[in-house]
C-alpha cells in the first residue's frame, strides 16, 4: 500500500509518499524558515498563509518525485493536532478535499506519534523503546510499546527545550533558528564557562520531567552570578555552557527513565535531537542503545506521517469529512510512572 | 494603579494565586514584562487560585493553551501575533470569551483587541529574586473580580514576605 502523507503543522510544508509505511518512496519538505527569520519564530499568520501558496505544489511533487498518479495512491494520512490551528487547518483541509475527490481512504494522525515512528522508516526499530521528543514545542520523554501505545513519563514543567534555546539566542541576538545556531557556536566554546544551576524539581511525580524555565532566566537575566571569570564573555562560550546544562539535565531525567524501566533502546526524534552534544553523549553511552533517524527525518517531514497513517489505515482506521485541527496535544496525559 | 513588590518567586506565585481565587468571569490580564520577568511564575499561580490540576507551560509554541479549572484559562502568547487583526484571526474571540479568565503575555503587540476592563500588570525585576509588580487599568473597579482581588492581596502581600 502506498500512502500520501501531508504535515502542515507548523512551519514545514511537507509531503511524501511511503509503501507499507516503511520505505520512502518520496519525501519533500518545503520549510518556511527564511519566512519567520525576521521575527525570530514561528508567526501563525505567516505560516498559514505560506501553506495555501504551497501545499499543491508540494504534493504534486511528491507524486512526480514517486513516479505516480493520484489516483494510484492507497489512502491519504495527515497531521490533524497538535501544531498551530491555522497551519494545521490548511493540512487536514487539502487532505479531506483530495481523499474525497479519489474516493481513497484518509486518516488524520498525532505528529507526536509521527515522531515516534520515524526511527522505523527505512529501518526496523523493535518495541519497546524509550522516546526522547524534543523540540521548540515538545520536551517529552515517552516509553513506546507499539505505533499508537506510549506512555508519557516526562515533561517540561514550563517552557520546551527548544524554546530555551530559541529565547536566549533570541536575547543574545546570536541568530535564527536559535538551536541550530548555538549547535555551531557551542563547538567553539568551553562549556565550562558557565555554571549553571539545575532546576529542583520534586523527585516523586516529577521524577521525569524537566524544567526551563529557571535555566532561561539564570542565562537572561544573571549570566553574571553563574559566569566563570576565568573564561572571556564570548557567545560561543555561552552557547557551549548553556547547551551543556540544557542537554544534561534532558540526559539525566532520561537515564532515569532507562535505569527504572530496565529499557535500554533510546529514539530521540523532534528538532532539538540533531543538537551535535546531544548525539555525540547519546551515542557514546555505554548504558543506551540509541537510534536516530536519518536527519531529514528529525525535523517536521510527510513521511514519518505517510508511515504512520499506513500503520493506522491498514487497522481500518479512517477519519471522515468532520476531521477538525486539533493545536492541543492529547498525549500529553501522564502515565503512571516508568516502574 | 496597585504596586506589589514580591520578594521571592513563592510570593510571586501567592499573588497570582490570590488573583485567580478572587477572578470572575471575563477577567483579562495582560502581562507586560521582558524575558525572565516571571509572567510564567504568575500564570501558575493565578492557575492555582482558579484550581486548574494541570500543569501550566507556556504557550508559545501554540500561541494559546486552555485549561479547566473553576473557570476556563486561556494563556495566550501573542509575542509572534503583529497586530490585534492577526490576535482576533488567531482565536482572539475563543480566547476571550465572557466565560472564563484570559492571561495574554505581550500584549503590548495586540493593543485594541482587548477589552476596555483589561487588567494590565507590568513586571519589572528587582535585585535577585524581587519583582516589581504594577498593576493598572482604565476601569480596575470594574474588572469583574479584581477588587475582592486586591484585598485578598493585601493578606498576600504579608504572608508571601516571610514576615
Amino acid at each position: 500500500m502506498r500512502i500520501l502523507g501531508i504535515e502542515s503543522s507548523c512551519d514545514e510544508c511537507a509531503a511524501a509518499v511511503v509503501e507499507d509505511g516503511r520505505r520512502v518512496v518520496s519525501s519533500v519538505v518545503a520549510t518556511q524558515i527564511p519566512f519567520h527569520a525576521r521575527y525570530d519564530g514561528v508567526v501563525p499568520e505567516i505560516a498559514s498563509r505560506k501553506h495555501v501558496e504551497w501545499i499543491d505544489g508540494v504534493v504534486a511533487r511528491a507524486l512526480a518525485e514517486a513516479g505516480m498518479k493520484a489516483d494510484e495512491l492507497d489512502g491519504v494520512a495527515v497531521t490533524s493536532t497538535p501544531g498551530l490551528a491555522g497551519a494545521l487547518l490548511v493540512g487536514v483541509q487539502f487532505a479531506k478535499a483530495f481523499a474525497w475527490s479519489l474516493r481513497k481512504p484518509f486518516v488524520g494522525v498525532n505528529h507526536m506519534l509521527a515522531h515516534l515512528w520515524a526511527p522505523q522508516l527505512e529501518a526496523d526499530t523493535p518495541y519497546p523503546f524509550l522516546g526522547l521528543l524534543v523540540s521548540g514545542g515538545h520536551t517529552l520523554i515517552v516509553r513506546v510499546e507499539g505505533f499508537d501505545a506510549v506512555e508519557v513519563l516526562g515533561t517540561t514543567i514550563d517552557d520546551a527545550v527548544g524554546e530555551a534555546f530559541d529565547k536566549v539566542a533570541k536575547h543574545y541576538g546570536l541568530g535564527y533558528p536559535g538551536g541550530l545556531v548555538m549547535d555551531a557556536l557551542a563547538r567553539k566554546g568551553d562549556p565550562r564557562a558557565a555554571r549553571f544551576p539545575f532546576p529542583k524539581l520534586d523527585k516523586g511525580e516529577h521524577r521525569y520531567d524537566v524544567s526551563y524555565s529557571g535555566l532561561k532566566t539564570a542565562a537572561i537575566r544573571q549570566l553574571e552570578l553563574f559566569w566563570n571569570p576565568e573564561y572571556p564573555r564570548t557567545d560561543e562560550n555561552l552557547a557551549a555552557a548553556f547547551e551543556k546544562a540544557a542537554i544534561d539535565l534532558l540526559l539525566d531525567r532520561l537515564l532515569k527513565a532507562v535505569e527504572d524501566t530496565g529499557i535500554r533502546r533510546v529514539v530521540a526524534g523532534g528538532g532539538v535531537a540533531a543538537n551535535s552534544y546531544l548525539r555525540s553523549v547519546l551515542a557514546s553511552h555505554p548504558e543506551i542503545d540509541a537510534r536516530f533517524p536519518p536527519l531529514s527525518y528529525c525535523g517536521d517531514n510527510g513521511a514519518m506521517v505517510a508511515g504512520l497513517g499506513y500503520m493506522m489505515l491498514a487497522r481500518g482506521d479512517r477519519s471522515d469529512l468532520s476531521l477538525n485541527a486539533s493545536p492541543r496535544v492529547p498525549i500529553y496525559r501522564r502515565g503512571k510512572g516508568g516502574r | 494603579m496597585i504596586v506589589f513588590v514580591s520578594p521571592s518567586p513563592e510570593a510571586s506565585a501567592a499573588l497570582g494565586e490570590a488573583i485567580g481565587e478572587a477572578a470572575a468571569p471575563g477577567l483579562v490580564i495582560a502581562f507586560r514584562g521582558g524575558l525572565g520577568a516571571g509572567k510564567t511564575t504568575l500564570a501558575k499561580g493565578i492557575a492555582r487560585g482558579l484550581g486548574v490540576p494541570d500543569e501550566v507551560t507556556s504557550p508559545t509554541y501554540t500561541i494559546a493553551s486552555e485549561y479547566e479549572g473553576r473557570l476556563p484559562l486561556r494563556h495566550v502568547d501573542a509575542y509572534r501575533l503583529r497586530s490585534a487583526d492577526e490576535f482576533e484571526d488567531a482565536g482572539g474571540e475563543l480566547w476571550l470569551a465572557p466565560d472564563g479568565v484570559c492571561l495574554v503575555e505581550w500584549s503590548e503587540n495586540v493593543e485594541g483587541a482587548l477589552p476596555r476592563d483589561t487588567v494590565t500588570i507590568a513586571i519589572e525585576i528587582g535585585s535577585g529574586d524581587s519583582r516589581r509588580f504594577t498593576i493598572e487599568g482604565a476601569r480596575l473597579e470594574e474588572a469583574p473580580g479584581f477588587r475582592p482581588a486586591v484585598d485578598l492581596l493585601a493578606v498576600g502581600v504579608k504572608t508571601g514576605a516571610g514576615t
